[in-house]
């Protein structure tokens, strides 16, 4: 089927030639799905702009669905209204001054975005980590990982019907907001990681909270197993939805519980461990029917792995210093900087210049983010600067995979897929 | 410098070096990485046999490196996992600064279709044989390439349309 007039109907007065390219592509998009007849008697089909302004996007992205009654035919994404030039950036700013972007690239989990970071910059310039900041840095990684799922979870439940939902899980990412705020002064960016380390000890109060949380949190995320698992209306609306096969997975590139919940049990912190990681027990968690529901359960699975890893940590916490005491390479410590001159010219030289990594060295370093391989890859010209930074970010090569497997389902589904593909667009857009 | 490859890289490129020695360029190491540089015409040649002999089934990403003052420009890097040996490698190509054409690889892990969309959006770097090569990100009024080295940081003012600030104006 095809629609023919598309460029004839459509009369864009903004970005004319991007508009035209984008409805031209839609109409050149192979599709797999049966054609039915070449006529169109009853009108039932049509072109739907879903976003970029549309609640249910999760954020700017914007959906051209080609319908044929409440079948989707073909659907093509496009993305680019959050597009800030990050990496751009990075070329002209410090490694450390670059932090506080990746924080809101993804907004929902900014820790694991600033050890993403910090590993790849510490791998490039050769800069070791005290143990007792990679134990740190986990926890704070698990915490991220458990507030991106949970506002997955309510946003994700509250599109397929269930409205109070959202409010209970949020009610649990406020803890982790109010834990956040105890571990480095902010609740949201909080940018508390630091190359060579991280910005500042956790205080009593601060693994009380934690604690406390780990208790806590088991019995709710058992609430919502016991809400949701058998719930019928739940199943029905995620059964069999956004089906990714096993063989395709792979070949669109797939990443993160998405790739997971078709099959492979694919994890950075399995293949290539960093921090500590190789000294925790954890299972991934692993479907095979690749559909909505699978990748519910994989999620809510990872969520209880992320509290057993967090109680590791505290158990194995070591004593110890929280940055290296090297201060060609990291920050010395706020003491040093007000009482000694030598501390006060190294916090400048790290402010002004930063960690230098030799000339021409390349670098790449991925982490398990919630969403998926996170990778920065960096090439030194021996400055401060980065000569280059490419960002690898999950939530791009998921949209691709979702711009596929939207093609045959439902229209009323694609908020559904939408919040169980779960990107952000403040990552992908970049 | 000498190279230090596990069991599988090492085969990966005695493999290429046997079967494509006149197109292998350089293998080198950086700390820990592997990169292997290949000519550019055999891009799609080599990455059929990486995919089918060599297990690299997972394109991981693929992304431009401006190296503004060298010879052959434009770089595009392709990030290669086996799932089967857990390995990454990365495969470069150069291109010349003049007319930068690189095969595409779609056809070969269909992944490649977004993240060569990116590198022609930032850096100019056109792919042959691309199914749906247009710009993600910019919009396709857009003339420049912003993550080339003379795009000024700053912007260039009047390139973007934008909207008239007053709602009725037309």
């Amino acid at each position: 089927m095809k629609l023919k007039d598309i460029q004839s109907k459509v009369q864009p007065t903004f970005f004319e030639k991007h508009q035209r390219k984008l409805y031209q592509s839609l109409e050149d998009k192979h599709t797999t799905i049966e054609e039915l007849d070449d006529g169109d008697p009853l009108t039932t089909k049509m072109v739907l702009n879903m976003g970029p302004q549309h609640p249910a996007t999760h954020g700017v992205l914007r959906l051209v669905l080609q319908l044929d009654g409440e079948t989707i035919e073909k659907t093509k994404i496009d993305i680019g209204y959050l597009h800030r030039g990050v990496e751009k950036i990075a070329e002209n700013k410090t490694y450390q001054e670059f932090m506080p972007y990746t924080d809101r690239m993804d907004y929902l989990s900014p820790y694991s975005n600033n050890v993403a970071l910090c590993t790849a910059v510490e791998k490039i310039a050769n800069v070791e980590v005290p143990e007792r900041a990679h134990y740190i840095r986990m926890i704070g990684c698990e915490l991220a990982r458990i507030s991106s799922h949970l506002l997955w979870l309510g946003t994700m439940v509250m599109d397929a019907g269930a409205i109070s939902f959202f409010i209970w899980t949020f009610k649990e990412r406020e803890k982790i907001y109010d834990i956040m705020d105890r571990i480095g002064g902010h609740r949201f960016t909080i940018s508390h990681a630091r190359i060579g380390g991280v910005a500042n000890d956790l205080t009593d109060e601060a693994t009380g909270a934690i604690k406390e949380f780990v208790e806590s949190f088991p019995k709710e995320l058992k609430d919502y197993h016991k809400l949701l698992d058998r719930n019928r209306i739940f199943i029905e609306r995620n059964e069999a939805v956004g089906v990714l096969k096993t063989e395709d997975a792979i070949k669109l590139g797939a990443t993160g519980p998405v790739l997971r919940a078709s099959g492979y049990p694919v994890d950075l912190r399995k293949i290539t461990p960093y921090a500590r990681y190789s000294e925790v027990d954890f299972d991934i968690p692993t479907r095979l029917e690749g559909d909505n529901l699978a990748r519910y359960f994989v999620r809510m699975e990872e969520m209880h792995e992320s509290i057993r890893i967090i109680e590791q940590c505290l158990e194995k916490l070591p004593k110890g210093p929280i940055r290296m005491d090297d201060a060609k390479k990291a920050y010395p410590s706020k003491d040093e900087v007000y009482y000694s001159m030598e501390g006060m010219i190294h916090d400048f030289m790290m402010t002004d210049t930063g960690i230098c990594p030799p000339d021409g060295a390349e670098s790449y370093h991925a982490v398990e983010s919630p969403k998926g391989e996170l990778g920065y890859y960096i090439q030194s010209d021996g400055t401060g600067h980065p000569w280059r930074m490419k960002i690898n970010v999950p939530s791009y090569t998921n949209l691709q995979v979702l711009e596929n497997i939207l093609d045959g389902e439902m229209v009323a589904d694609t908020v559904v897929i939408i919040g169980g593909v779960d990107p952000v667009l403040g990552e992908a857009d970049k | 410098m000498s190279l230090e490859l596990s069991e599988h890289l090492q085969k990966t490129v005695d493999y290429l070096s046997e079967n494509f020695s006149d197109k292998l360029v350089d293998v080198y190491q950086s700390t820990g990485d592997t990169f292997i540089v290949v000519d550019a015409d055999s891009i799609l040649e080599i990455s059929k046999h990486l995919k089918e002999n060599l297990h690299f089934i997972y394109l991981s990403d693929v992304f431009g490196i401006d190296r503004y003052t060298s010879e052959d420009r434009f770089e595009v890097v392709y990030n290669l996992i086996s799932l089967k040996h857990q390995q990454r490698v990365f495969v470069k190509v150069r291109c010349e600064e003049e007319n930068p054409e690189v095969d595409s690889v779609v056809s070969v892990w269909p992944a490649a279709n977004w993240f060569e969309r990116e590198v022609y959006d930032m850096f100019g770097v056109f792919f042959r044989n691309h199914p749906d090569l247009r710009r993600i990100y910019l919009p396709e009024d857009f003339d420049y390439f912003p993550l080339r080295k003379e795009f000024p940081l700053l912007g260039i003012p009047g390139s973007i349309e934008l909207p008239s600030t007053t709602p009725d104006s037309d």
